[in-house]
């Protein structure tokens, strides 16, 4: 399998970015994929370890060393049917996901990994161009009736599951499209949204029904009563995300221009997408400051440079971290180290281990952040006495994370158990909720998270259904 | 667990014959005196006064019993009218009363005269107590022909019936006290005197051998050295006809057979007596007694001895260019009668006429014999038995591979080899009988291809549980390379009865292998013994002794080349009737049934094949083929393994099975371990459909492999395979293999195993039929079910390598990282996170300790006042890797990490590097120590780099006298877990300068590990090496290391009694080295079986205290070394946990030299990723025993001896909920033997290793100046066969001192007189010279590590000294350096594992010069058969008189050129260097040079008139000689050469800048 000497005599090959300058010009991908030839030469470097350490990285649990061998031996239609077997949808994670697996991957000890989700993204954009991705209807239907409520990764890829094991499957969508934080929380420059409508269209073939503009839990126009799916599905299953945001109570919070990012991000994909109905807020012209340092944060930067904003801060509560973490204690687990992001690299400030204490405003708009240092001593945060300064800023966009899922609505509604952290309660065994014949799977049970969790738990979910539906299920978990 | 099933024995046996049959008592005492001077060949178990057996066979004294019954009023007929049966009867009055009224009934009843009983006088008073408590009451009875009519034969025959049937019908009355019932002999002609007893005791315990009128013309004796103490008084040699040196390692295929006939047999001469012998062979009888019973038939039943002789134990005859037409005919006619006894045996017989002795094919037991002027011929396992003046004898000689002896009284001559075998083969027209019966299945015409199934391949290969690992791991290596496929790193996943995953059956039954009592073949390199032959169809007449020449009713035979059939030749089966004018029909037997009856459906499945089995046979069809391939969505296969056994089973029970051939047309066969089991089983010939179907799909996989051949390779990868699983028993024929059953099950129930398997072992019960049916019922639910995952592919394996849907296994990407992340940190908390993962099996069963539950003993103790840590750790070592297999900063690592913990790590075989054995000085680092470190593990001031233990293994890379006495520990390596009963290869591209240097090779040549120990045939050979390591360093522990399977039990009592300090018992599952895949699946047992057996066996036998015993395999956490210490071991031996501490990630690629983390790996750029420190392993070390500790505490226990053996303390997890681990019952694990509590259970008592008999103390006394000073010293000493590893002692302290550089040459000088006992000379050390006038016995010379040694004959003797022996088998074994001169001609296996010690001699044996990797080595005259086989290294000159030797010469590895003169070669070399091609040059000097050297110094050391005679005619002679050149050497020569001129042009470059 692979090359055996392939790890010593080939380098690994990073997809190719456009410039910079180029690529801040508008909202478009700008990583490509690897050439026929390149994606070869990165597979070979796999070593088919007795122990794929990337495999158990991977949360969905990639078949990482068989694909890879079968892209080095140029087997690439092979290739995609090992990767569609444990994963519905490679291109979503071949773009977005932070592979875990190239953590785990055995190189990583003291060499370069190999770069496995260059390979994954090569894959399953070759299997779309060759037209090898195509439905699969289930041979036979069950009579049995799935609703799923919430489109994001673990919604589609619950539903689809479920569908192609024969039941009948209604997924439910509160906005105006399908895909969830997919569609509106990852920009278009990650990820282009033909991918999600792709899906839908395969997804569709193969029967499931998609349900828009469809809030479950909620009153009025778009409202739909939880109490009605339970009584009208077989099954429930809430996937609906996890999207009550953490929020920062400083004087000034109520000013104009204070932000969550879910309340910018997605206004530019609608742009992206044609809407013409968006509400005018941008950070063009505008000195931006981000609160948080996550991926989320990143996507606020990489948004403002493209719309063109003035300066873009990014803080950071924690302190900076390492350049490199310490392998030979943190490998094959993820590693808390310094990631600086394609959105970083556009262009940003950053600064570590700032707390924000308050806004300015002017005319009941902010215009300036006022922060202080802080430093961790025995686990707790402490300010450092003298360190407050002050910046300018007429964006402030808060992308903190998220506590939970929004408990009003559906949960409320079926009152249904949470954790201690406030998500709904339910094992990863049977997925099952406090409530009869209601599911969870995704951030709503797990709390924010990767696409690759939501995927994982998604797949799983729909094979604790079948199960609870049929008795048994031959779904892979 | 102990079963007296599988004890082994060996011994040492001799003759004494007068040639014209003169009678004398002087024959009966010198057989008595070769007894007591074998003494050391036997064993004493826990009480010295107690013997493992022992007796003697004479002709029936005619004189002293007319005499001794005339006493009591008993007057015998003429000799040759009676017969004397020797009984032994119980003592309880009333069964012996039953007994002899049985014998009496007999003799009425076969129409002879009972003459009357006689009370055999004994002296009981040297017995020990034990031996006296099972002492029979021994009596003899007289009985006359009843009849004139009758003659002696005759009357043999009736004497035959009447102990047969009057065993039969004593056994039949079931008295508790009749098995102290036996008859050692009942004849007319002979009678044997035998018992539990010590040599010398024979003649003191049973009166009549003193008496002087106790005459005979021949005695044959028996010493019997048993792995166990309790033997019993029959189990004791000689038999009737034979005494055995040796094993039958095919016995229960032999005894199936023998049963099987029953029905198909029919004798002219015993006519319907012939009924009354069954059942012939009783069960649990030795395989000697067995033998012995199959002998006695064929002799009975019209057979000449040595014919029924050369029937049983056949010469290697198929792949043997050198025999004679005739003599094939002979053996090729015979084989289809009976298949061979295999296994080593020097077999020594009589039929009170003839005498003689025969040796297996492949020579494995020593036998030597002589011939005196005055008629006698006396032959035993050693020479020098008794005193004969060497002018007295006329010939010395030895047996020789499948050779036979035969003295004929009556014709008053011995008939050697070559007349008795030409007069047998050339008696009837063998070779025109076959050529009128033999059809040769290769030859028959191809009929029309098969129809191919409808059922897809993937849903069949679903069916039969095929996986992707299937394709990927197992078919396509053999489809690309003609050969199994090699993995690395042992066996850590879910055994098949613990598994969630269906598993075939073929997955619950381990491979059997030699250890100890019996070698291994190498299969490769001796293939001349093995062979594949099969006959498929009915065996004819066994006993049609009387076939008119012309007769035309002959019994024809199909005969296939190979078991393993293609499509074409399953065609041919298929319809063998139109081909053979419907002599053979064949019959297929469909074993699908319809899948909807579920598994329930199976049994009676089952039954209804068996039942159509036999109606066929009856209906006269005589090929069965038993098929699976019509498996659909609708039909569900029966297991083939299953069904095969089933009717084969079925068929011997109603002595059928020889009456049909079994073929077996299967899909579910595709790798090595499914065919052996269906061979094992019974099968004749096996089709693979299925595995050869997929094959011709497999193109994806191995593009450049065409269909056809990808099955050609298939099929040779498995015959391969086949070979080595059979040549790892020490099986030769797959036709003996066939039906042997050499196989145990683990997981599987006393019920099933009893009706389907029948004598299997199985230990631990497990699932039974209905959950083998349902597993079989699963896959085929797979195979046509509807799972998305399933539909398109195969399911994922994960039995091989780690995969999160396959199969569950210990090691998984959390518990390296949380040992990685524990051991690196020192961190406590994350070591208890992995313990967490490896011993909490609640979920995830995968080892049988992980479903034990512990028991306190009392309530818990403070863990302070639990032993320390420091104290437990030393029991701990690391396992055997060889510097080699793993780099040098790996190999360090683990020693310097082991002895800071005053535990022991072990160097593995290849030697160690001196630079190691001195303490780290303050600023050295490792670098500054060793040559080519490339990284610098963290060492510390006076830290060791020494491995404590030194293992010696059978290559004995690098096992000098040095080496020995720098260990602690000496550990024998008789198996390794991850391929036991195997050897080894190291790749050439691994042998680096340092490696050569250290194993004494040459850069770039590849080195063998021979699979046997070749001086350990034995449970006697080992107790040989054992005195040889101890007295080279008799401070150091000697261990054996042996691996766990059935019978290891037994085997470790036969190491304890052959006075090892200490024994390791090896999982199956352990291993990191390179092995194929399905030894490293396939062979072997949990250690918790071999354990727990050891244990008990032990304990049972008293002999526990004297050794001390490991455990290893996998032992990852604390709770591990628990349950170990409560199954009885001392120590815990851990190879890959500290490897992981140290940074593996059980890449399982140690084979590919490719190891990224710089641990299995030579290539310097890869070690450079070595990251491992001491500290690291120090850790791990001390958390195992920190948990140890806790759980002590726990168990209310403060020190670790208390906790050694308490299997009490160990019960069955209760609620095991798994649908076949349920079923398992451990009770014979945590049986413990009811023994008195004074009897030992741990390690306590020291061995006597007796060393104080040495003649080497006296040598080392009186060389105490040569030793202090240098001064040159000559002694003198007369020597004999007891004195044994004369000079081990004495070179062992000169290499304490000066290292292997030793003391100037001929420092000390010792002239012997005498015949040396085994092993004269071994690791003799530089500047140590002995010369013996006399001759020697084995292994001289054996790791001769600089000395000199001289053997030469007597002057006096007449016997002419280069036409006979001097020296005896495998002489200068694993020799490194030194020199020896032999003036005569050495036995087997010279010079095997040479590498580096030059020796001259006049003519070899079989197998000389095998496996060398350097040396000089000169014959002057022939060479035996297969010469140079797996030679890489070094160079041998052989006199090739005849110009014969090419055909002797196994030419695999080497080349024969001739030798030329000094200039041309010199002019040679010359040209080639001018050429830029390298030198070629072995030695300093030219190779003319060299050999004239050899040959001057051998005349001045021997006077040899051969060496002589050659250099006075030296023009013709060195055209005579030619020289065996390994090709591999020669060309790493070359780069070597062209290496250093490279370098030292460099260097002149430098020199000039």
């Amino acid at each position: 399998m692979g090359k055996t000497t392939g790890f010593i005599e080939l380098q690994r090959i990073s997809e190719v970015a456009l410039p910079i300058g180029e690529r801040v010009r508008n909202y478009r991908e700008f990583i490509s994929a690897l050439k026929d030839d390149q994606a070869s030469k990165q597979g070979a470097r796999c070593m088919d370890c007795g122990i794929p350490f990337c495999q158990s990285g991977c949360p969905i649990n990639n078949i990482i060393p068989d694909w890879n061998d079968l892209v080095y031996r140029q087997q690439w239609h092979e290739a995609l049917e090992v990767l569609h077997s444990t994963n519905n949808f490679p291109e979503f994670t071949g773009r977005i996901c932070p592979a875990p697996c190239e953590a785990a991957c055995t190189l990583n000890i003291n060499d370069d990994p190999v770069g496995i989700k260059s390979i994954e993204h090569f894959i399953i954009d070759k299997g779309w161009e060759e037209g090898w991705v195509a439905p699969q209807p289930p041979k036979r239907k069950t009579g049995k009736r799935v609703a799923v409520v919430g489109s994001g990764p673990a919604g589609m890829a619950c539903a689809q599951q479920l569908g192609r094991a024969g039941h009948e499957v209604v997924l439910f969508e509160k906005a105006d499209r399908i895909g969830g934080l997919l569609r509106y929380g990852i920009p278009d420059f990650k990820m282009e949204k033909y991918h999600i409508d792709r899906r839908v269209e395969q997804m569709r073939a193969e029967g499931v029904e998609f349900r828009v503009n469809a809030h479950v839990g909620a009153t009025g126009k778009n409202g739909v009563p939880a109490a009605r799916l339970l009584e009208e599905f077989d099954a429930l299953v809430a996937s609906a995300g996890s999207e009550h945001p953490r929020d920062l109570d400083v004087p000034g919070r109520d000013l104009d221009g204070v932000h969550f990012a879910m309340d910018f991000l997605p206004l530019q994909n609608r742009r992206v997408a044609g809407d013409t109905d968006v509400p005018p807020l941008t950070a063009k012209g505008r000195h931006v400051i981000v609160i948080g340092g996550g991926d989320t944060g990143s996507d606020c930067v990489g948004t403002s440079n493209r719309q063109g904003a003035s300066s873009v801060t990014q803080f950071e509560l924690l302190p900076q971290p390492p350049e490199h973490e310490n392998k030979p204690l943190v490998w094959p687990y993820w590693p808390m180290k310094m990631r600086t992001s394609s959105s970083h690299e556009e262009g940003c400030e950053r600064d570590w281990a700032v707390q924000t204490k308050a806004f300015t405003g002017e005319g009941g708009k902010v215009v300036a952040l006022v922060a202080s240092r802080v430093e961790w001593k025995d686990g707790k945060l402490r300010d450092v006495p003298g360190s407050e300064f002050e910046l300018k800023a007429d964006l402030v966009l808060f992308a903190m994370g998220y506590l939970h899922p929004v408990h009003a609505g559906m949960l409320e509604e079926l009152g249904v158990e949470y954790d201690a952290r406030g998500n709904v309660k339910a094992d990863t065994e049977h997925y099952r909720t406090s409530v009869p014949k209601l599911f969870a799977a995704g951030d709503t049970r797990r709390g924010q998270s990767l696409v690759v969790w939501a995927i994982r738990e998604g797949r799983q979910c729909a094979r604790a259904v079948d199960e609870f539906l049929m008795g048994a299920s031959e779904l892979p978990r | 667990m102990y079963d007296p099933a599988n004890e082994h024995d060996a011994c040492g046996l001799g003759f004494i014959a007068h040639i014209k049959g003169n009678p004398s008592h002087a024959i009966v005492t010198q057989g008595l005196q070769i007894l007591k001077n074998l003494t050391h060949r036997g064993a004493t178990g826990a009480d010295p006064l107690q013997g493992d057996g022992a007796g003697i066979l004479v002709q029936l004294p005619d004189a002293f019993l007319r005499r001794a019954c005339g006493r009591q009023g008993l007057t015998l007929p003429a000799l040759g009218q009676y017969g004397v049966g020797m009984v032994f009867l119980p003592k309880e009055p009333a069964s012996r009363m039953a007994c002899e009224q049985e014998i009496e009934r007999a003799v009425a009843g076969e129409g002879q005269l009972l003459l009357g009983w006689r009370d055999v006088p004994t002296d009981n008073s040297g017995l020990s107590e034990r031996t006296k408590d099972v002492e029979p009451v021994i009596r003899q009875v007289f009985i006359a022909r009843g009849s004139n009519r009758i003659d002696q034969d005759a009357l043999e025959r009736k004497l035959y019936i009447i102990r047969k049937k009057s065993g039969h019908a004593i056994q039949a009355l079931k008295l508790k006290h009749g098995k102290e019932f036996y008859v050692p002999s009942m004849s007319s002609r002979t009678i044997v005197y035998k018992g539990m007893l010590l040599a010398h005791q024979v003649g003191e315990y049973y009166l009549d051998l003193r008496d002087p009128t106790m005459v005979s013309a021949l005695a044959m004796v028996h010493q019997r050295f048993s792995t166990n103490t309790f033997p019993t008084w029959d189990l004791a040699h000689p038999f009737r006809l034979v005494c055995h040196n040796g094993e039958i390692n095919t016995l229960r295929g032999n005894v199936n057979w023998i049963r099987a006939r029953q029905q198909a047999i029919s004798s002219t001469v015993l006519g319907d007596d012939l009924d009354k012998i069954w059942p012939l062979i009783y069960d649990g009888q030795s395989d000697s007694a067995s033998f012995d019973n199959c002998l006695e038939l064929l002799l009975m039943g019209g057979y000449p001895l040595a014919h029924a002789m050369m029937l049983m134990i056949p010469e290697a005859w198929a792949g043997n260019p050198l025999m004679d037409e005739d003599r094939r005919a002979f053996y090729e006619y015979h084989a289809a009668l009976m298949e061979p006894w295999d296994g080593p045996a020097a077999m020594a017989f009589t039929d009170g006429r003839q005498i003689g002795a025969t040796l297996d094919r492949n020579g494995l037991r020593p036998a030597r014999y002589i011939v005196t002027d005055d008629d006698y011929v006396i032959m035993a396992s050693e020479v020098g038995v008794l005193d004969i003046p060497e002018r007295k004898i006329i010939r010395k000689w030895r047996l020789q591979p499948g050779k036979m002896l035969l003295v004929d009284t009556e014709q008053g001559r011995i008939i050697d080899d070559a007349e008795l075998k030409r007069t047998l083969a050339t008696a009837k027209p063998y070779r025109a009988w076959i050529d009128r019966t033999r059809i040769a299945l290769e030859d028959l015409p191809a009929p029309a291809p098969p129809q191919r199934s409808k059922v897809s391949l993937l849903d069949r290969q679903q069916a039969f549980g095929y996986t992707q690992e299937d394709l990927k791991l197992i078919l396509a290596p053999m489809a690309l390379n003609g050969e199994e496929a090699v993995g690395s790193m042992g066996n850590d996943a879910a055994l098949p009865v613990l598994s969630n995953r269906p598993k075939v059956l073929y997955a619950y039954f381990k491979q059997l292998f030699a250890q100890v009592t019996n070698p291994p073949i190498d299969p490769i390199r001796e293939e001349l013994v093995m062979s594949l032959v099969t006959f498929i169809g009915p065996r004819p007449n066994l006993l049609a002794v009387d076939i008119a020449p012309d007769a035309t009713d002959l019994p024809m035979r199909l005969e296939a080349g190979k078991p393993i059939l293609t499509a074409d030749e399953m065609e041919k089966i298929r319809h063998i009737g139109l081909f053979t004018g419907a002599t053979f029909r064949s019959r297929e037997l469909d074993i699908c049934y319809p899948a909807a009856w579920g598994a329930a459906g199976m049994e009676a499945a089952l039954a209804s094949l068996c039942a159509h089995a036999e109606d066929a046979i009856r209906l006269g069809f005589n090929i069965l083929i038993v098929s699976d391939r019509n498996v659909s969505s609708e039909l569900m296969p029966i297991p083939a393994l299953l069904a095969t056994a089933a009717v084969h089973q079925h068929l011997v029970r109603k002595g059928l099975r020889t009456s049909t051939g079994l073929v077996v047309e299967t899909g579910s066969a595709r790798e090595v371990h499914h065919f052996a089991l269906l061979a094992g089983y019974g099968a004749e010939a096996i089709y693979p459909y299925l595995a050869l179907e997929t094959l011709a799909q497999l193109h994806e996989i191995v593009p450049e492999v065409s269909p056809e051949e990808s099955a050609k390779r298939f099929v040779k990868a498995i015959c391969k395979g086949l070979y080595k699983v059979m040549s790892k028993m020490g099986i030769s024929t797959y036709q003996s293999y066939c039906g042997a059953q050499i196989f145990e099950a683990v997981g599987l129930n006393s019920a099933f195993i009893d009706k389907y398997f029948t004598g299997t072992a199985s230990n631990i019960q497990g699932i039974g039929l209905f959950e083998v049916s349902d597993e079989a019922y699963r896959l085929h639910q797979i195979a046509f079910g509807d799972s998305p995952v399933l539909r398109d592919a195969l399911d994922a394996g994960g039995e091989y390598q780690y995969r999160v849907r396959g199969e569950e296994h210990m090691w998984t990407p959390d518990s390296i990282a949380k040992l990685q992340h524990a051991a690196r940190a020192n961190s406590h908390s994350t070591y208890q996170e992995y313990a967490k993962l490896i011993n909490d099996q609640s979920r995830r069963l995968m080892t049988l300790r992980g479903l034990f539950e512990l028991k306190p003993a009392g309530a818990p103790v403070p863990l302070d006042e639990v032993e320390p840590a420091a104290e437990i750790v030393k029991r701990f070592a690391t396992g055997a890797m060889s510097l080699g297999s793993i780099s040098t900063e790996a190999h360090t690592t683990l020693a310097i990490a082991m002895n800071r913990i005053g535990g022991k790590s072990n160097t593995g075989e290849g030697g160690e590097d001196a630079h190691r054995y001195p303490l780290m000085r303050k600023g050295e680092t490792l670098s500054s120590r060793i040559a080519g470190v490339v990284v610098d593990v963290p060492v510390r001031e006076g830290d060791s780099l020494r491995s404590r233990i030194k293992q010696v293994a059978s290559a004995r890379f690098g096992v000098t006298a040095e080496y020995l006495v720098n260990a602690d520990q000496l550990q024998i390596k008789m198996a390794q877990g991850a391929k036991p009963g195997e050897g080894g290869q190291l790749p050439g591209h691994k042998v680096s300068e340092y490696i050569a240097k250290l194993r004494f090779s040459v850069p770039g040549v590849g080195l063998i590990s021979p699979p046997p120990h070749h001086d350990i045939y034995s449970i006697e050979d080992l107790a040989q090496l054992i005195h040889d390591l101890k007295n080279a360093n008799p401070q150091a522990s000697i261990s054996v290391k042996l691996v766990s399977e059935v019978g290891v039990g037994t085997v470790a009592a036969g190491v304890a009694k052959a006075k090892a300090d200490h024994v390791t018992i090896a999982g199956h599952d352990g291993g990191t080295g390179a092995s194929p895949e399905s030894s490293i699946k396939h062979a072997g047992t949990p250690w918790e079986l071999g354990l727990a057996e050891t244990q008990q066996t032990l304990v049972l036998n008293r002999l526990r205290g004297r050794i001390a015993v490991q455990v290893d395999g996998q032992m990852k956490t604390g709770r591990d070394v628990v349950v170990g210490a409560l199954l009885g071991a001392d120590e815990f031996g851990f190879a890959t946990a500290p490897l992981v501490a140290a940074g593996c990630i059980m890449m399982r690629k140690c084979h590919l030299n490719t190891c990224p983390v710089g641990i299995a790996t030579q290539d310097p750029v890869l070690r450079a990723k070595f990251d491992g420190q001491p500290e690291h392993v120090v850790n791990f070390m001390f958390f195992v025993a920190d948990e140890v500790r806790a759980i002590m505490a726990a168990l209310g226990i403060r020190r670790f001896e208390q906790l050694i053996g308490r299997s009490d303390l160990l019960d069955t997890r209760v609620g095991i909920d798994h649908w076949k681990a349920r079923g398992l019952d451990f009770s014979r694990i945590f049986y413990q033997p009811p023994m008195p509590p004074e009897v030992a259970r741990f390690h306590c008592e020291e061995q006597d290793h007796r060393l104080d008999r040495a003649l080497d103390h006296q040598l080392i006394a009186a060389a105490a100046a040569a030793i202090e000073q240098e001064t040159p010293v000559r002694l003198e000493y007369r020597i004999r066969n007891a004195h044994r590893s004369v000079g081990a002692m004495l070179s062992g302290i000169v290499a304490r001192r000066y290292g292997h550089a030793g003391l100037p040459e001929d420092t000390i000088h010792v002239a012997f007189d005498g015949i040396a006992g085994q092993s004269f000379g071994a690791f003799l050390a530089r500047g140590i010279s002995f010369e013996l006038q006399g001759a020697t016995n084995d292994y001289v010379g054996k790791g001769l590590s600089g000395g000199r040694i001289v053997v030469y004959p007597d002057p006096e003797s007449p016997a002419r000294p280069d036409e006979n022996i001097v020296i005896g088998n495998t002489v200068m074994y694993g020799a490194i350096a030194g020199e020896a001169y032999f003036r005569g001609i050495a036995g087997e296996r010279f010079c095997v594992r040479n590498s580096g010690a030059s020796a001259v001699v006049e003519g070899t044996g079989d197998h000389g010069c095998e496996y060398m990797t350097g040396g000089t080595v000169v014959v002057l005259g022939r060479t035996g058969r297969n010469f140079a086989a797996g030679m890489s290294g070094g160079i041998a000159f052989v006199y090739d008189e005849d110009g014969t030797f090419k055909e002797r010469c196994n030419t695999a590895m080497v080349s024969i050129e001739r030798v030329q003169v000094e200039t041309e070669q010199v002019q040679a070399e010359a040209e080639l260097a001018a050429a830029g091609n390298g030198r070629v040059r072995h030695g300093e000097v030219s190779d003319e040079a060299l050999l004239r050297g050899l040959i001057e110094r051998h005349l001045r050391f021997t006077a040899s008139t051969r060496a002589l005679a050659m250099l006075d005619n030296w023009e013709v002679a060195r055209g005579k000689f030619v020289r065996v050149f390994p090709n591999e050497y020669k060309r790493a020569l070359a780069e070597l050469f062209a290496r250093r001129a490279l370098m030292s042009a460099t260097d002149r470059q430098r020199e000039a800048v």
